[in-house]
């Protein structure tokens, strides 16, 4: 395949909050000058942006990538707009990595944005409307629903118990306590996690990720500009996504099978051939914890059904041999749904540089994953940095 | 975050100062009204749901047995071949106890929601629906479970003409 090297240049972020004072638009600037700041550039220099937002139905504002355009520096440029639910905020730097790699752009701005709290009585009422509206929303249905049927079903096919699974909620809110930007760090023990109000069993409130508002923003350059701009190029190696089908009722639900694939399309681009002993960070999708576990698995990172284990042995902890979620993840930092997953980019990219301060994980990290999924449980979006 | 950076922005709104009347509030409703098409496969199945019935869609090339039924195969991609009846009875795939309706708000007595694979159907084929007539803690993944229907006069064609599931033995 004829394409360029791309690097990331510079990273952004907002506070991760439940409500805001900032418009989309002001969050959006605010993370994108942060990360044009630290990468030395303006607006000027920027060849191309992509804007990630998750639905529309958040904001009521039904143009939401137009919306956003100008806090998001896309005025006059070629802007895009990228939509894959929960899997949106790795997927944007995957549609800027298009930019550049194609040789379409030497740079381009990627920034993701979430307002969840215009939204009443609850953000959650939105997920309804993802739902068949014939077969499946008469019901009642919630997002919740999904999350805990699979939960169940993971459980019961490897024999995992929500002790074991309570553990990935400890650890990320407990990495979150040293993030500037979290909304929900705190040392929790798993009694906390298993005592905390069963809202849809066996998920329970301290099992799940809040709503928040918050935005996130890298900017990508080509090789050449790239080596121009810093001496800490963060390469983004491979990248990966794939889609299953709405129809989530006939797929295997202990198993990530489209997650696994979109990994090794990542893999292969970046040259990863055992990923468990190649990747040395990953921020892999945390919305509620067992899918900490479930995409561990998915991309190769543990074996199917022992992840849990490797949890609960410490393997995963910062100072863990396979950190992972060292920002704290979704649980800890906050889920403004498109901004979390570019959360997640940004923490691999300090890492690799070696600025994550106390968050900074123990071993000599080279090599970090990150990874966002999301629609009806369908989307798998992966993106491999080396520094 | 980065040691490199010391401030990050955003100010946030507190429940209290939103309380309090501090910040502006201003609700809007928008409250359209939608009339879907239910396309080809899924009119045939909600009919067949109102005539107390299941059916599927088969493909032969991949000999998959559908439900939902679909005009086309999206692994083969062509139409699927022919109509077929399914049981109206499966098992458990997975369950859980939900607390919470659409809206986030708690629900007074619990629901139980299922996947169930229909008798009939390819393995791992199955539907989103409702048990009923157990209590919580007695459902099993793996357990049979028949449906309850509406009576006839007041099914509509709609997956809520079925009821729930209830077990088929009791432990």
């Amino acid at each position: 395949m004829l394409k360029r090297r791309v690097a990331i240049v510079g990273a952004g972020i907002t506070l991760f909050r439940r409500r805001m004072l900032e418009t989309g638009k002001e969050l959006s600037f605010e993370a994108s000058k942060m990360a044009l700041d630290s990468a030395g550039l303006t607006l000027k220099d920027v060849d191309a942006v992509v804007e990630g937002s998750a639905p529309d139905a958040f904001d009521g504002v039904h143009m939401k990538g137009e919306y956003l355009l100008d806090g998001s520096g896309g005025v006059g440029k070629p802007y895009q707009r990228v939509f894959v639910g929960g899997g949106t905020g790795v997927f944007t730097p995957i549609a800027g990595w298009w930019n550049v790699a194609s040789g379409f752009h030497d740079i381009c701005l990627c920034v993701a944005e979430e307002k969840m709290s215009p939204l009443h009585p609850h953000p959650q009422y939105a997920f309804w409307s993802i739902f068949d509206q014939i077969l499946e929303r008469p019901l009642g249905v919630t997002l919740l629903w999904i999350f805990s049927l699979e939960m169940r079903r993971y459980m019961h096919k490897y024999g995992i118990t929500e002790e074991d699974i309570a553990h990935v909620a400890v650890k990320n809110k407990g990495n979150a306590v040293d993030h500037p930007c979290a909304q929900l760090g705190a040392r929790i023990t798993v009694d906390d996690v298993m005592k905390s109000e069963p809202i849809c069993w066996p998920v329970k409130r301290l099992d799940v990720s809040p709503p928040s508002d918050g935005a996130a923003a890298v900017v990508l350059a080509s090789e050449k500009t790239a080596k121009k701009l810093t001496d800490q190029p963060v390469w983004l190696d491979g990248v990966g996504w794939t889609l299953d089908s709405t129809h989530w009722t006939n797929r295997d639900l202990a198993y990530p099978e489209y997650l696994e694939k979109a990994g090794r399309m990542a893999y292969k681009m970046a040259g990863i051939k055992n990923p468990r002993k190649e990747i040395d960070i990953a921020e892999v999708y945390d919305p509620f914890d067992y899918k900490e576990l479930h995409h561990m698995e998915g991309l190769q990172l543990a074996g199917k059904g022992e992840a849990a284990k490797m949890t609960v042995e410490g393997v995963t902890q910062r100072d863990g041999d396979l950190p992972v979620c060292p920002s704290g993840g979704l649980l800890g930092v906050g889920n403004p749904i498109a901004a979390a997953g570019m959360m997640k980019i940004c923490e691999v990219f300090w890492q690799l540089r070696g600025e994550a301060g106390k968050r900074q994980v123990k071993k000599d990290a080279r090599v970090g994953l990150a990874q966002a999924w999301g629609d009806l449980m369908q989307v798998g979006t992966v993106a491999v940095m080396r520094s | 975050m980065s040691v490199k950076i010391t401030s990050y922005p955003g100010r946030e709104i507190t429940t209290d100062e939103l309380k309090q009347g501090k910040y502006l509030e201003l609700v809007q409703k928008f409250e359209p009204r939608y009339s879907w098409a239910a396309g080809v496969a899924i009119s045939r199945f909600l009919n067949e749901l109102k005539e107390g019935r299941i059916i599927a869609r088969k493909c032969l090339k991949c000999a998959r047995t559908l439900v939902p039924p679909r005009m086309y195969c999206e692994q083969c991609f062509r139409p699927t071949d022919e109509w077929a009846y399914v049981k109206d009875t499966g098992t458990v795939n997975t369950y859980s106890i939900s607390h919470v309706a659409a809206d986030a708000s708690r629900l007074k007595e619990p629901l139980l929601v299922a996947v169930v694979d229909l008798d009939g159907a390819s393995p791992g084929i199955g539907i989103l629906h409702m048990l009923g007539e157990i209590e919580p803690d007695r459902v099993r993944i793996g357990m049979k479970v028949s449906a309850v229907w509406k009576p006839a006069r007041e099914r509509e064609g709609a997956i809520t003409d079925i009821r729930y599931f209830r077990p088929m033995e009791v432990e």
